[in-house]
């Protein structure tokens, strides 16, 4: 009985989500041609010349587009999550025998059906110019981002669990996640780093993120990763335990 | 009578307010019971206690013999509700939403379409939630909380902001609802929706009830005074009406007069004082309290201050 309201309900905030002005164009098609866009520039038309550039384009462009996608998908879930509260439609779905977890469920599998949708059209589109691409295991990819993502969703229903308008919310999720980013070892490896934001970065959950993606991208088998599995799956369980704690209907 | 609500001593407290105190009543079945009072009486906060969505801090209520706080889900099966400024996704249409409350009651759902044509929505079942009236969102929640055929319907301020003609379609839906044999809890602060709708009423203020009973016993027990205005040329009407028994003044301004008195038995003295002194009257109208007086007797001031 709850599956089918399950399955109902994410049916129905597809095809609303589509329905909105932005939503398809927004969500799929906006990042696919920036990929497209950046590709042509960086990789078809300048090789670039150091080791460390060309390592970047191949490994890192990639692993940034994927957490890109997903942070994106996750400050739109908090989003609209704030949004439901403010307008009462989360207190409305409450007073039916609807539970709190399938409401939840329901977003996060539209979520994660377009983050998935985005990539898939990213990578049919940009094997053209991103020839390492092809070459990268990309189901076990696929899995290490669906960790990633799943843990980076925790962190933002904790946010949108206790923030209480929507454009708080969206302020509030590029603030805790852009950042996260900067410091995760993506852009400047981890070891160039001083010791104190050395520290701080191997607090931050994206980090591992960012290790587990670019290792399995360069071919690393899952046993060298058991470590960042593991920070992620922990970052899931607080996260999850914490905002379940902590949601406000209203 | 069977109850299906029961409440006593509810108390709830938001940090140092107190949004309800000490309140008690009971809903008996197949009725509509009225909570009627100012806004920010305690009627929402009563009316969400009752339907678990709200955690009373002291106090027992049961409804259809179910606690409302431990066997939420078990009783939101049974009920159906209308929340005082909910929305819906802007985007989802009118039979999307019937198609979705359907599917997540146990209960087999009362056909959706049916309801829909009922409630005069049926022209409107592709719409958009966001391109629709007032009055038709008020009708969609209605339709929604019909849906799992439930046998206690909650309508918090159902009419509130409506214009007067869909506010009386709106009352007649609500007496059909009874019709099915439903039992309907409604809060509202307008008397009028009150007087019309509700079979009992409990008037509620800062947190507490008043007093409970039907509207006419609610007037006839705090409201006792009659008022008679008759217009006649007779010159002998003033000193003739002066010896009605039961009244109280009698003035005259003209032509017209106005007889003040007490009690059910006024008006009918009236009518006998003049048929028996032949006295011809050009205008006769009676004014009868109603529940805003009850209101005001109680509280000292008007509702709608």
């Amino acid at each position: 009985m709850m599956l089918r309201g399950l399955w109902k309900l994410t049916w129905l905030e597809i095809k609303i989500f589509m329905r909105e002005p932005m939503g398809a164009v927004g969500a799929i098609l906006i990042p696919v041609l920036v990929f497209l866009g950046a590709g042509r520039i960086v990789g078809g038309r300048l090789p670039p010349p150091t080791f460390a550039a060309s390592n970047f384009i191949h490994v890192g462009l990639p692993v940034l587009a994927s957490l890109l996608i997903a942070i994106n998908a996750v400050i739109s879930l908090v989003t609209i999550i704030s949004i439901y509260r403010e307008g009462g439609i989360l207190k409305r779905l409450r007073a039916t025998p609807l539970r709190p977890q399938t409401i939840l469920t329901a977003h996060v599998i539209v979520k994660l059906l377009l983050t998935a949708a985005t990539l898939a059209l990213m990578v049919l589109a940009g094997k053209r110019y991103y020839p390492v691409g092809v070459h990268a295991p990309l189901f076990s990819f696929t899995i290490a981002l669906l960790i990633s993502t799943w843990s980076i969703l925790s962190i933002g229903f904790l946010i949108a669990s206790i923030v209480p308008t929507a454009r708080f919310a969206q302020l509030i999720g590029g603030f805790v996640m852009y950042p996260m980013l900067g410091f995760s070892g993506l852009f400047v490896p981890l070891a160039a780093l001083p010791p104190v934001l050395h520290a701080v970065a191997q607090a931050l959950p994206l980090t591992y993120a960012v290790a587990l993606l670019q290792g399995i991208w360069t071919g690393d088998p899952w046993s060298a990763h058991v470590g960042d599995i593991a920070a992620l799956a922990l970052v899931f369980v607080v996260c999850t335990a914490l905002s379940t704690k902590v949601f406000r209907w209203e | 009578m069977r109850s299906v609500i029961q409440v006593s001593g509810v108390r709830k407290t938001y940090g140092k307010t107190i949004a309800v105190d000490e309140v008690s009543f009971d809903v008996h079945d197949g009725e509509i019971f009225g909570l009627i009072g100012p806004n920010g009486a305690g009627k929402t906060t009563t009316m969400e206690c009752i339907e678990g969505l709200r955690t009373p801090d002291r106090g027992s209520i049961s409804v259809l013999g179910l606690d409302p706080f431990r066997q939420v889900y078990k009783l939101q099966d049974r009920i159906g509700v209308q929340l005082q400024q909910a929305q819906l996704q802007k985007r989802i249409k009118v039979w999307e939403a019937v198609d979705l409350w359907a599917t997540l009651y146990k209960k087999k759902s009362t056909d959706g379409e049916r309801l829909l044509e009922q409630l005069g929505l049926i022209d409107k079942r592709n719409a958009w939630f966001m391109n629709l009236s007032g009055g038709q969102k008020q009708r969609l929640f209605i339709a929604l909380a019909l849906i799992n055929d439930p046998e206690v319907v909650f309508l918090d301020e159902l009419t509130t902001g409506l214009d007067p003609q869909s506010r009386r379609a709106i009352w007649d839906l609500v007496r059909g609802i009874r019709e099915r044999g439903k039992t309907v809890f409604l809060t509202t602060h307008l008397m009028e929706e009150a007087e019309r709708l509700c079979n009992r009423v409990a008037i509620i203020e800062h947190g507490r009830i008043i007093d409970i009973d039907t509207p006419e016993s609610l007037v006839s027990r705090h409201c006792p005074e009659r008022t008679v205005v008759l217009a006649t040329d007779n010159p002998l009407a003033e000193e003739r009406l002066r010896s009605i028994p039961g009244m109280e003044s009698v003035t005259r301004s003209d032509s017209r007069f106005t007889i003040r008195g007490r009690g059910d038995d006024l008006v009918t003295e009236v009518i006998h004082c003049l048929s028996e002194n032949h006295i011809r009257v050009s205008d006769f109208r009676t004014i009868l309290p109603n529940l805003e007086d009850v209101f005001l007797k109680l509280t000292g001031h008007s509702i709608r201050e």
